[in-house]
């Protein structure tokens, strides 16, 4: 499948993946992360069930402290 | 469009700041000086010697509280922009109430927890609502690591990797430009994209 990752594109083997799976594919280990697919902010509850599918752009996001 | 014409637009805007640290503080001296017309302030923090590495206080200013201080130095600035004040640590409630009738805000948080908070917030309560954040500016140099991303009504400014460390510190080059970076995407908002600039490709 294709995907937009982070305003990138990837491609991606399968049809689709959960957020968990996607995370640990992408290696992706920061503890405060924001997922918004297709602009819908994915609850970190929902990270084992929601999945990725073709065509989805993905945002991942690492929040880091400084401001 | 002109200067003049872009005041007479700026005048009518109002934007909230969440936090008034190195990116707050910053964020809003840069709006006052373009004449934005109303500013919603909020941190409950007081101004530390610690702080003027990088934040838009004076040594004079010590002791005060931030959003009290900041006030003053903005009236310096341009004294036509309105300031609204809240010196309080903010919660959800809060944010959702104080910014509401923003045109858009401006994340200058400086605890990841407290970025996550207001993120989830606008995206769940005001999500009609332009969010502006600032995300990884510690250190120096690498002026070409820091960018800005764009998603719907979420915009982030920053290199999205260097957070504050030991070893680490944020000063007041990469702040700073995080915060004007800020500032300047939110004149994109409001302005919309000036046909008479050349513009990068993305």
């Amino acid at each position: 499948m294709k995907i937009i990752l982070n305003n990138k594109e990837e491609i991606l083997e399968g049809d689709k993946l959960t957020i968990n799976e996607l995370l640990k594919l992408k290696k992706y280990t920061f503890k405060m992360l924001v997922i918004k697919i297709n602009g819908i902010m994915v609850k970190k509850t929902e990270y084992e069930t929601a999945t990725v599918k073709d065509g989805d752009d993905v945002m991942v996001l690492h929040l880091i402290s400084g401001g | 469009m002109t200067f003049e014409q872009v005041k007479q637009i700026l005048k009518t805007k109002t934007i909230g700041i969440a936090g008034c640290g190195g990116l707050g503080s910053n964020c809003a001296v840069a709006l006052a000086r373009v004449g934005i017309g109303r500013l919603v302030l909020a941190d409950f923090d007081l101004v530390e010697i610690g702080n003027l590495n990088r934040q838009f206080y004076f040594y004079d200013q010590i002791g005060m509280l931030k959003v009290a201080a900041l006030k003053q130095n903005l009236s310096r600035i341009n004294p036509d922009v309105r300031v609204n004040t809240f010196d309080i640590r903010l919660c959800q409630s809060d944010i959702i109430e104080i910014y509401s009738k923003c045109d858009v805000i401006v994340e200058a948080f400086d605890k990841p927890e407290m970025k996550y908070m207001i993120l989830d917030a606008v995206l769940n309560f005001l999500p009609d609502k332009y969010l502006v954040m600032g995300v990884g500016m510690a250190g120096w140099g690498d002026n070409n690591l820091i960018r800005s991303r764009k998603s719907d009504k979420l915009i982030i400014c920053g290199d999205e990797l260097n957070a504050i460390a030991e070893n680490c510190p944020p000063l007041a080059p990469r702040v700073g430009v995080v915060a004007n970076m800020q500032a300047n995407a939110v004149l994109e908002i409001l302005l919309g994209i000036n046909e008479n600039q050349i513009h990068s490709e993305n």
